[in-house]
């Protein structure tokens, strides 16, 4: 008879990290403290652009407490003043010659404590010759702007780079041919992922053995460990990278910051651990940012409403610094993934990225590079086509969907999606909303005087990357690991090259081990973020930890199934061939009486082993995808409008996600809950914004605004399942679907509500200001 | 100056700096690390504590300003091995991911249903509306906290055997 093992694929266990976090026993960064840890204190600049014409330690230094005063000038000295970014560019990590942003470093204090250290840091006297601020891509085009690097051999301007894919030739020819082209320029603004826990590190450099073990708030803990070596040039096997319990990352926690780089230094330097963590404002204000694209789309549409073709520009802005955390292939990340879920045959992108006195670092906020702001330029210009064309949006996208039998469907990009079925996820999605019903209540209300509207968004994405031959970062391939370790009674050790910032991979990942090999979930311990013990990796962000690392540990799993088999055969005295596998045991074909459990094997291969076989039970795998993975699914939005006071209220919010097998559903959920909180945050609060000087403002929580419970709507799931036919487990990943899909389903609904009147955008954030100006503006009062 | 309060029952006492927070007490010289900084601006919440029974940020409390009062920390939920409702609702519906903002929300919680111990959905959002989390949007939140309503009303000794985990 079969024994139930709990914790298979598609059961949704409780989570086996709780446990600590409940209890408040998490070990997050900040608490962590070392034997005669110093603590540092960064001083960042008031100025958007000035010249530091002086920098006075002197009172700094005699302060209570005070151990050393680093500047630009003595990390020069150590030629640590600048340091590479993950997009070829050079950041400075202490400034020497001037400051290009708010919020820039330009010296820190090591002192006994925290109080002590930013005290001393507030003694530090600075002069600043000030400059223009550049603040936008217009500004830094402008005839005369500043020259923000110009310490930059070669640089003449602020122009970064320049982008393109597709075929400019046969788009421009389809241009000409169109019955009707639609044109939406919009603004997707800096946002930023402001994780609830800061970022921050620990350097313990040991004099004695020159060992740096560094512990970091860290998503990508290994490849942080080799741009550490190369930064440093301390050798690799002499730093070790510990990223501990994370308190949120969602792309936030994968550059490396200036702090890191200083701290480590100051610890080389004085020889005690130093311990450096940001407060809020200064997370806000230097550490990564997200999306700034300026972009246009035109969409070219034949006289029956199909798609003829996409052109799409983009200016870009990156900051003071290009430190986009990347591919390195891709200057605007997979933003060529614009054509979306539709069967456009042709398409052209061009893409310029500009310098200006902002942070630098544009990261992928919970996306897998820049497909956010690609999946919202195309469902946002979809359904104004949809509008401008008066045909019904949801039936627009449906006439214009890559089919179900077209995968794997080639783009006009070049993409090659692995599979999809569109259609199904707009239907299950239309019929939880009861969408036909809904679009007569809307008319009714309109007649009524009210202002209603509903929004869809098709999403596509591309995330899992990637094929090492296609993606990686500063050249190391983006595969990832997973080690499993079979002990002899028969429980499991995982280590992968992975980091849980909240994801729940000690749950996840245990389950793929007990689905593959049959050992209990409970049984499998999962351990991330060391890189002295784990297996190396590129670490967890744009949705890969399951497509990469989730694949690795189905291979590994798979590669010991194959030892399990010879040593059940040399158990079961039976030859190899005629062991049938069922989840947790070999028994012989038509005998199942006569078997052995993976726990009796894994007792065998320590203690009873076939002759000339190695001991052990243990395996390491670094999965290559052959293919990104491409979750989909429709979201669909209701929202009611207060003419009055342009106030936008969601009243429902249905998502219907297709991100392939689901390992442990309720995790999933929580995955799609939490991104689809943080798209309302995107559509309608969160913004970091610049004033004509480039003071930030968006500085803290109080202007920076997170959604909370009051506000955030209450979420309606629903499912469809369409399997990768690349991953092992036919899984695409999840973790970011809803911040993709989202902002794109409330923003639609609050134009489809405001078409009535003319209006066809609003930028997000949208607030009620700029619902009430959009509404006069059309002469509409209450 | 010296200070000192009940934290979880237990006395406690130091020697701080006026300025010292009390969430810097709390963490630094009580080492007890459960509760967390994310704003510094009484935000977010990941700092609260309850003061005599009721949430305060502890990032805005001077540890001197709490001298002789009652402080409760995430520490003192459980009861040995025993999760309180409230944890061991946060863990029966997913209520938690990094785990950063949980002690806040379950202290929140906590002091919710000991003043309206059956509260509908609107009273926990309103109640937990000082305290962010990122990770979750709230919905499972709102689940866990109503699962511990119903656990201390059904059974009031006899729940939270749920290990959560390790």
């Amino acid at each position: 008879m079969a024994v139930l093992i709990h914790g298979r694929i598609g059961e949704s266990i409780k989570r086996k990290e709780d446990g600590r976090f409940l209890r408040g026993k998490g070990n997050y960064l900040d608490d962590f403290v070392l034997p005669d840890m110093l603590h540092m204190a960064i001083l960042r600049s008031p100025h958007a652009h000035a010249r530091i014409k002086s920098v006075d330690t002197t009172a700094a230094s005699a302060m209570p407490g005070v151990i050393a005063v680093v500047t630009g000038e003595l990390m020069a000295q150590h030629k640590l003043a600048w340091m590479p970014t993950l997009s070829g560019d050079t950041q400075a990590v202490l400034a020497t010659d001037k400051v290009r942003f708010q919020g820039q470093e330009v010296a820190a204090v090591v002192a006994e404590t925290k109080y002590q250290a930013e005290d001393a840091r507030d003694a530090i006297v600075v002069e600043y010759e000030i400059l223009p601020a550049v603040i936008s891509p217009d500004g830094a085009k402008a005839a005369g702007a500043a020259l923000i690097r110009d310490e930059k051999e070669g640089q003449k301007d602020n122009h970064i780079y320049h982008w393109e894919s597709g075929d400019k030739a046969k788009t421009q020819a389809a241009f000409a041919k169109a019955h009707k082209v639609v044109r939406l320029q919009t603004f997707y603004p800096r946002c930023h992922p402001a994780p609830l826990e800061t970022c921050g590190c620990i350097a313990d450099v040991n004099g004695a053995t020159g060992k740096a073990t560094i512990y970091m708030t860290s998503q990508a803990p290994h490849a942080i460990r080799t741009v550490f070596a190369l930064v440093t040039g301390l050798p690799e096997q002499q730093i070790r990278i510990i990223s501990p319990d994370i308190g949120g990352g969602f792309g936030n926690k994968v550059p490396v910051y200036p702090g890191y780089v200083v701290a480590t230094a100051a610890s080389l330097l004085i020889g005690r651990p130093v311990k450096w963590v940001e407060d809020r404002t200064e997370n806000l204000i230097s550490t990564g940012f997200a999306r700034d694209f300026h972009m246009t789309g035109d969409l070219a549409v034949d006289d029956k409403g199909k798609m003829l073709a996409l052109r799409v520009h983009l200016d870009s802005d990156n900051g003071a610094f290009f430190a986009d955390a990347q591919p390195s292939k891709f200057k605007a990340g997979l933003f060529h993934i614009v054509t979306g879920s539709y069967d456009i045959p042709t398409a052209h992108v061009t893409a310029d990225g500009y310098y200006t006195n902002k942070a630098p670092g544009g990261v992928a906020f919970r996306c897998s590079f820049r497909v956010t702001e690609a999946s919202y330029l195309i469902e946002r210009l979809v359904t104004n086509a949809a509008i401008e064309l008066g045909i019904d949006q949801a039936e627009f996208r449906k006439k214009n969907f890559i089919k179900p039998e077209q995968f794997p469907y080639h783009s006009a990009t070049g993409w090659v999606y692995d599979s999809g079925d569109y259609p199904k996820a707009m239907d299950v999605a239309l019929e939880k909303l009861g969408y036909t019903e809904l679009r007569k209540d809307v008319e009714a209300r309109r007649k009524k005087g009210e202002v209603t509207g509903i929004g869809i968004a098709s999403f596509t994405e591309v995330v899992g990357a990637g094929h090492g031959a296609e993606f990686d970062i500063l050249g190391l391939r983006m595969f990832d690991s997973a080690e499993l370790r079979i002990h002899p009674t028969g429980k499991a050790m995982l280590r992968m090259g992975t980091k849980s910032q909240g994801q729940g991979h000690e749950t996840t990942f245990a389950q793929i081990v007990t689905e593959e090999l049959g050992i209990p979930a409970a049984d499998v311990a999962v351990e991330e973020g060391d890189t002295d013990t784990a297996p190396y990796g590129l670490g967890t962000y744009a949705s890969r930890s399951t497509p990469v690392a989730g694949a690795a540990t189905a291979m590994v799993s798979r590669k010991i199934r194959e030892k399990a088999r010879k040593i059940a055969s040399h158990l079961l005295e039976a030859a190899e061939e005629d062991l049938e596998w069922e989840v947790g045991k070999f028994y012989v074909k038509g005998s199942p009486d006569r078997s052995k459990t993976i726990q009796d094997i894994a007792f065998a291969a320590y203690t009873n082993l076939p002759v000339g076989m190695e001991a052990g039970l243990e395996g390491v795998h670094y999965y290559d995808p052959p293919n990104m993975t491409y979750p989909f699914g429709t979201y669909a939005v209701v929202v009611d409008v207060d003419k009055g006071t342009g106030q936008v209220k969601v009243r429902r919010m249905v998502a219907v996600d297709d991100c392939g097998v689901r390992i442990n559903p309720m995790i999933v959920e929580g995955q799609i809950h939490g991104g689809l909180t943080e798209g309302f945050g995107i559509a309608f609060m969160e913004l970091i914004t610049f004033d004509s000087e480039g003071n930030c403002i968006g500085s803290n929580f109080m202007d920076y605004l997170l959604p909370t419970a009051w506000e955030t709507p209450k979420f309606e799931l629903g499912e469809t399942v369409t399997p990768s036919p690349h991953h092992p487990l036919g899984a695409k990943g999840v973790g970011e679907s809803a911040t993709v899909g989202s902002p794109a389903a409330y923003v639609n609904a609050v134009i489809d509500a405001l078409s009535p009147y003319g209006i066809t955008n609003i930028d997000m954030p949208i607030g009620p200001d700029k619902v009430w100006a959009a509404l006069r503006s059309k002469g509409v009062t209450e | 100056m010296k200070v000192s309060m009940k934290v979880n029952g237990v006395e406690r006492g130091g020697d701080v700096e006026p300025r010292v927070l009390l969430v810097d007490f709390l963490r630094t010289n009580l080492r007890q690390t459960g509760t967390h900084i994310g704003c510094d601006t009484t935000s977010c919440g990941a700092c609260t504590v309850l003061l005599d029974g009721e949430p305060v940020k502890s990032c805005t409390l001077l540890a001197v300003q709490v001298n002789g009062r009652n402080i409760a920390t995430v520490e003192g939920l459980a009861q040995g091995a025993t999760l309180s409702p409230m944890q061991a609702g946060f863990h029966e519906e997913h209520g938690l991911q990094c785990g950063f903002c949980t002690p806040g929300m379950m202290l929140v919680g906590t002091a919710l249903l000991e003043r309206n111990p059956n509260p509908t959905e609107e009273e926990i959002r309103w109640a937990i509306s000082g305290n962010i989390c990122r990770c979750t949007g709230y919905m499972n939140i709102v689940k866990a906290i109503q699962y511990a309503a119903k656990a201390k009303a059904s059974a009031p000794a006899a729940v939270g055997a749920v290990a959560g985990g390790e």
